[in-house]
C-alpha cells in the first residue's frame, strides 16, 4: 500500500487543496498515522502542567483552565479544597483569582451571599491541561484576530 | 527575558491609553476596540452539540466564524450554565483535517475496495454510490442494503432518513447508534407503559428530596443537570443522594448512601427493594389497585449472541424474549420474596444497613424521590427488565408523575429522543411510537406519506449489532453510516465490525465532517456538515423539541447529512426499488424519483422559500428551492399531533427555547399520565397509563440471572467501559480541542491499587487489556476520578489510538437488543516496555 511520507497527524493539511493525492487508512488522524487493525504502543503518561501562569482564554466567556495540578484536592459535600484559595475571602491571602461574580448566583440570577451550590463541583467546568501536544492543529479564530484581518483587507 | 507583573503593566499603560483616545501608538500597542460596528457579535440560540442535557447555548460569530459560545440564561434547562465540552462548543468546528471532497477508494482511476482514498466529485461520488445501492437491490432485495444513523442526526435529517429507507428503499434495515444507548430504555417504557419516554421533567429536581442514581454517573455524563441536583441537595440540606455503580466515581463526593456492587446484581437489589416495600406494608393500595397490572417476564432469555453460540443454545426463552403472562398481586408478592435483605446483600456485595436505607428511601411515604439512571442500566443484558423492575418501585409506592417523584430514564445523545425515538429511525420503528409490525401502522405512514400501500416492509429489519454481523456474512452489501462512528462504537470490533466493513462484498458510505475510525474503515468517505452550519432540531430527555438556525457556511466541499439524503433520493426511480406487484397496482407511481415521490410530494416542498428567516442562510432550502426543513418537520408532525405526542407549529420552536411535548394549545406538558397536568388524561382518572389499552402500567416480576461472561480464572477481571466529561463519545469532535485534548489526552486504565499490586504493575506502567476477543495496548491508573474495587477495570472508549471495542464482547440483550459495554472478562498484563 503506498503512504504518504510524513503524513503525521500535527502536520496534516487540509485534503481538499490536495487533488490526486490519495490517501490510505492512515488518514484517520487521531490514529496517528496506523492502521485500525494495527495496536501502536500506548504514550508515555504527561505531567500536569503546574507552571501557575494563566493562559488566554479564547472569549471571555470561556472558564479558565486551571493551571497547576490538583491532585488529592478533596471536593466533595464536606470540603471544596479550591475555595480554600479562590473564595471571596481568601483571595488576600491566597492572591488566588477569585471566582467569578457569576458564581454567586442563583439560577435566577440573584447574586447569594457566598458561591451558589449550582456551581459547587469546579471540574465540570475547569480542567488541568496535561503536556501533551494535541493531534490536530485548531483554526478556532480570536476574534480579536478577526478584527486584524479585516482591517488589514480594508 | 523575565518580565515581572509590575514591568508588564508599566509597558502597557501607555499603550492602552492612546487605543482608547483613537491615537495610533506603538507598533506592538494593543488596542481597546470600542467601535460598536467592530465588536458587536451576532448571537443566537443553539441546542448544545453534545449530551442528552439538551443545554441552549448562545453563539457568537462574526465574519462568518464562531467566534464564543456560552449558557443560555433564557434556558430553563441550563440556565446561564454550560459543562467544558460545552464551553468549548466554538472549537468543534475548526479541527484543521476538516473534510471537504469525497474522497473514493480507487485504483488507476476505478473504485477498488483495496484502493486509495482518492478525492472525487459530489457527482462521482453519489453516482458510485447509487449504482452500488441498485446493484445490490437487484440481486439480493432491498435486505441487501442498510444505513447506520444516530441519535445526533437533526429530527428532520433523520426523518428524511428513514423515508428513505423504509418509504422509498422499502428496506427497514435502518437503525441509529442510539441502539447502542436507550434501546433498553424504549424496551421498558413500552413494556410498561405503552408509550416512550419519561413521564416527568427536570423540575422534578428543584421538586423532591432524594436522588438516586443507578448506574448513571452524572457528574461526568450529564454535568448540567448534575449541577441541578447538587444545588438541590446543598440548598435543602435534608435531600438525600445514594449512588450505585460498580465503581466509585465523581458523583460519589456527593452521595449520602455510597454503593458499589457487584455487577449484574442490581437486578437482585431492585426486587429486594419491591420485596422491602411489601413486607413492610408500605405498597400504596390505593394508586396499585387503580392503576397497575402484573405480569410474569419470560426467563432464561439468553444473551442476544449469534445463535450458534452455546449460550444462545442453552436459553430456554431465546425466541420469546419479551413475553409475560398475567399474574396476581399475591403471585408476584410470592415471586419477590425470595430477595430478601441478606440475599440482596451476599450476593451484590453492598452492607445490609445500606441496602434498608436505600429501601426506604422509596418505601417512606412522606419522602419524593427522583431515579436517574443512564448506561449502566441500559447497557445491560438484562437492560429491559432493570427498567422494568426500577418502575415495579416508583409504582408500588405510586411515586410516579407528580412533581419530585420520577423514575427518569436520561439519554446519552442530543436527539437519542428526538430523532432516533421519536422519528423512529429504528428498525422496528415509524414516528409517534408506530412500528412496522403492524398493518394499520404501515397504513398511517403510507397514507401520509402518499406512498401506495405494501412499499413498507412489515418486517423489522436487523438491529446495529445484527447490521456488523450481516456486513461480515456478506447480507449487507451496500451501506451507509452517518452522524456517527460505530467501528469505533459497536462491541467485538475483530469479530465483527471490521471483518463486516472490510467484507469485499460490502459497499461502505461514511458521513462525517472528520477523517474518523468509521471513515477510514469505509469505502467512500462524505465530507459533511455539521451542528450550526445547518438549520437544526434535537429532541432532549424530558421530551423538549429545540431549534436552531444555520448560523455559519461549512467549508466549501461539505454537505449536510439532509442535503445529501435528498440529493442521494434523485438518483432513483421507483422502478429501480419498488416491487412489480405495487407499480402495477399504482402505475401512476411508474417512472418517477423517489425524489418525486418523498420531497416533491406535496407535503414537503409545501413552504416557500419566503418563509426562510432572511437573517440566517439556509444551504439546504436555497438549493433545493423551497424550505425543506420546514415540510419536513410539518409532514412527521402530522404522525402525533392527536395522539399525544404533539408537537407545536415548526416556526414556534424558532422563537422559544424549547417546548416539551405533547404540546397542546400551545401548552407543553410537564408531567403526563397525571391528571390535571396531562390533557390526555380523562377527568375522574387521577392517573391514567393511557399507552396501555386499560390504561393500567405493567409491574413485572423477572428474577436476577447471571452476565453473559463473568471474570474466570484466566480472564479475571471485569471489565466497564464507558465515558469521560471532557469527551464526547468517541472524540473525533472534542479531541480537536486542544483544551479537551489536553485535559484527558489518552485513554488509561482504571485499576485498583492492589490489583496493579498483585500484578507487579506499578501507575503509568504500559499494560495489555486483553479479552477471548482482541486487546488494547494502554497505561495503568491507580489515581484520578474513577476508582474501581478489586476486581474490575474501568477503560473509556473515546480514544481512537486505543480502541477498547477491539476487547468487548457483543453479548445484546435478547429484548432491547442494546449490547451490553460494562460486563466482559478480561486479564491485564504488562507490555515489558516501560
Amino acid at each position: 500500500m503506498r503512504k504518504i511520507a510524513g503524513l503525521t497527524a500535527v502536520a496534516l493539511i487540509t485534503l481538499s487543496g490536495l487533488a490526486g493525492t490519495v490517501f490510505s487508512e492512515e488518514l484517520i488522524t487521531l490514529r496517528g498515522g496506523s492502521v485500525i487493525s494495527e495496536e501502536t504502543n500506548a504514550p508515555a503518561m504527561p505531567k500536569v502542567e503546574n507552571t501557575d501562569q494563566r493562559r488566554v482564554r479564547n472569549y471571555p466567556e470561556q472558564p479558565p483552565t486551571i493551571p497547576h495540578h490538583i491532585r488529592g484536592y478533596e471536593v466533595s459535600k464536606n470540603a471544596n479544597k479550591c475555595l480554600s484559595c479562590h473564595a471571596r475571602t481568601r483571595t488576600g491571602e491566597s492572591q488566588a483569582p477569585m471566582v467569578s461574580v457569576t458564581h454567586f448566583m442563583d439560577r435566577e440570577n440573584q447574586v447569594l451571599a457566598t458561591v451558589s451550590p449550582r456551581r459547587y463541583f469546579c471540574t465540570q467546568c475547569h480542567v488541568i491541561q496535561l503536556d501533551s501536544k494535541p493531534l490536530v492543529e485548531n483554526t478556532f479564530m480570536d476574534v480579536e484576530d478577526i478584527f486584524k484581518n479585516g482591517k488589514a483587507k480594508q | 527575558m523575565k518580565l515581572t507583573r509590575r514591568d508588564y503593566i508599566k509597558a502597557n499603560a501607555v499603550a492602552v491609553a492612546a487605543g482608547v483616545a483613537g491615537i495610533q501608538g506603538e507598533a506592538n500597542a494593543s488596542n481597546l476596540v470600542t467601535d460598536s460596528d467592530e465588536t458587536n457579535l451576532k448571537w443566537s440560540k443553539a441546542a448544545c452539540r453534545f449530551c442528552g442535557t439538551g443545554c441552549s447555548v448562545m453563539v457568537g460569530t462574526k465574519e462568518g466564524k464562531v467566534v464564543a459560545t456560552h449558557g443560555d440564561v433564557k434556558a430553563e434547562v441550563n440556565r446561564g450554565l454550560n459543562c467544558v465540552k460545552g464551553y468549548f462548543l466554538s472549537k468543534i468546528m475548526y479541527g484543521k483535517d476538516r473534510l471537504t471532497t469525497p474522497l473514493l477508494r480507487m485504483t488507476d482511476g476505478k473504485y477498488d475496495k483495496n484502493g486509495e482514498f482518492t478525492p472525487v466529485s459530489w457527482d462521482m461520488a453519489l453516482d458510485t454510490m447509487a449504482e452500488k445501492f441498485k446493484a445490490a437491490i437487484k440481486k439480493n432485495g432491498p435486505t441487501s442494503i442498510g444505513m447506520f444513523g444516530s441519535g445526533q442526526w437533526t429530527v428532520w435529517e433523520g426523518y428524511a432518513a428513514s423515508k428513505l429507507m423504509k418509504a422509498g428503499f422499502g428496506s427497514n434495515n435502518i437503525d441509529p447508534n442510539a441502539r447502542h444507548c436507550m434501546a433498553s430504555a424504549v424496551g421498558g417504557f413500552m413494556r410498561t407503559f405503552g408509550i416512550d419516554e419519561p413521564m416527568g421533567c427536570y423540575d422534578d429536581i428543584e421538586a423532591t428530596d432524594a436522588f438516586v442514581l443507578w448506574g448513571s454517573n452524572m457528574a461526568e455524563m450529564h454535568p448540567i443537570l448534575w449541577t441541578r441536583l447538587t444545588d438541590r441537595r446543598l440548598s435543602a440540606p435534608d435531600t438525600k443522594v445514594a449512588v450505585l455503580s460498580t465503581y466509585q466515581h465523581r458523583c460519589f463526593d456527593l452521595a449520602d448512601i455510597p454503593m458499589i456492587f457487584s455487577p449484574q446484581t442490581d437486578l437482585a437489589i431492585l426486587n429486594f427493594i419491591a420485596n422491602y416495600i411489601i413486607q413492610n406494608d408500605k405498597v400504596n393500595k390505593d394508586f396499585v389497585s387503580k392503576h397497575v397490572n402484573f405480569r410474569r417476564g419470560n426467563d432464561d432469555i439468553g444473551y442476544g449472541l449469534r445463535p450458534e453460540h452455546p449460550l444462545q443454545k442453552k436459553a430456554k426463552n431465546a425466541d420469546k424474549a419479551g413475553g409475560s403472562k398475567p399474574m396476581s398481586f399475591d403471585e408476584y408478592k410470592a415471586f419477590v420474596s425470595d430477595y430478601t435483605v441478606e440475599m440482596a446483600s451476599e450476593l451484590s456485595g453492598v452492607p445490609e444497613n445500606r441496602l434498608i436505607e436505600l429501601a426506604e428511601l422509596y418505601a417512606d411515604p412522606k419522602r419524593k424521590v427522583v431515579s436517574f439512571w443512564t448506561m449502566g442500566f441500559n447497557q445491560h443484558t438484562r437492560g429491559v427488565w432493570a427498567n422494568n423492575l426500577i418502575y415495579n418501585i416508583h409504582l408500588l409506592v405510586g411515586k410516579i408523575s407528580t412533581p419530585g417523584n420520577s423514575p427518569f430514564s436520561l439519554t446519552g445523545q442530543p436527539s437519542a429522543c428526538g430523532t432516533a425515538r421519536e422519528v423512529g429511525t429504528f428498525s422496528h420503528r415509524l414516528p409517534a411510537d408506530l412500528v412496522v409490525k403492524n398493518p394499520k401502522h404501515r397504513a398511517i405512514a403510507e397514507k401520509i406519506w402518499k406512498i401506495p400501500s405494501g412499499v413498507i416492509p412489515p418486517k423489522p429489519g436487523y438491529h446495529a449489532v445484527q447490521h456488523n454481523r450481516m456486513l461480515k456474512d456478506g447480507k449487507i452489501n451496500a451501506y451507509w453510516v452517518q452522524c456517527n462512528n460505530n467501528v469505533q462504537a459497536a462491541p467485538n470490533m475483530n469479530e465483527e465490525t471490521l471483518p463486516g466493513y472490510r467484507n469485499p462484498e460490502a459497499f461502505i458510505v461514511v458521513s462525517d465532517p472528520y477523517p474518523t475510525v468509521t471513515a477510514g474503515a469505509a469505502d467512500l468517505i462524505l465530507p459533511t456538515a455539521m451542528w450550526v452550519e445547518k438549520e437544526g432540531a434535537y429532541g432532549n430527555a424530558e421530551r423538549r423539541t429545540q431549534f436552531w438556525q444555520q448560523l455559519v457556511d461549512a467549508p466549501d466541499g461539505a454537505k449536510s447529512d439532509l442535503w445529501q439524503l435528498v440529493e442521494f433520493s434523485k438518483r432513483f426511480t421507483t422502478d429501480e426499488v419498488w416491487s412489480k406487484e405495487v407499480l402495477d397496482a399504482n402505475p401512476e407511481f411508474k417512472g418517477k424519483t423517489l425524489y418525486e415521490v418523498l420531497y416533491k410530494n406535496g407535503n414537503v416542498d409545501k413552504f416557500p422559500l419566503s418563509e426562510t428567516n432572511k437573517d440566517y442562510a439556509n444551504d439546504e432550502a436555497n438549493h433545493f428551492g423551497f424550505y425543506l426543513q420546514k415540510g419536513l418537520f410539518e409532514e412527521y408532525a402530522t404522525f402525533g399531533r392527536g395522539h399525544a405526542h404533539d408537537l407545536a407549529p415548526f416556526d414556534v420552536y424558532h422563537k422559544e427555547r424549547g417546548l416539551r411535548w405533547p404540546v397542546v394549545d400551545g401548552k407543553e406538558t410537564k408531567w403526563r399520565f397525571r391528571e390535571g397536568s396531562d390533557p390526555y388524561v380523562k377527568k375522574g382518572t387521577g392517573f391514567q397509563f393511557y399507552g396501555k389499552p386499560d390504561g393500567r402500567a405493567n409491574i413485572f416480576a423477572l428474577p436476577y440471572e447471571p452476565a453473559a461472561e463473568s471474570p474466570d480464572e484466566e480472564y479475571d477481571m471485569w471489565l466497564s467501559t464507558g465515558r469521560v466529561l471532557e469527551h464526547w463519545h468517541s472524540g473525533s469532535m472534542t479531541q480537536r480541542v486542544p483544551e479537551l485534548y489536553k485535559a484527558f489526552p489518552d485513554a488509561v486504565v482504571f485499576m485498583h491499587p492492589t490489583d496493579a499490586k498483585k500484578r507487579n504493575l506499578r501507575r503509568g506502567q504500559e499494560v495489555k487489556v486483553i479479552s477471548r476477543r482482541g486487546e488494547i495496548i494502554s497505561r495503568v491508573e491507580t489515581r484520578g476520578r474513577n476508582k474501581p474495587p478489586v476486581g474490575l477495570i474501568f477503560v473509556p472508549w473515546f480514544d481512537a489510538s486505543q480502541l477498547i471495542n477491539k476487547v468487548t464482547l457483543d453479548a445484546t440483550d435478547p429484548i432491547s437488543k442494546q449490547t451490553d459495554y460494562k460486563k466482559c472478562a478480561v486479564k491485564v498484563v504488562a507490555t515489558g516496555r516501560v
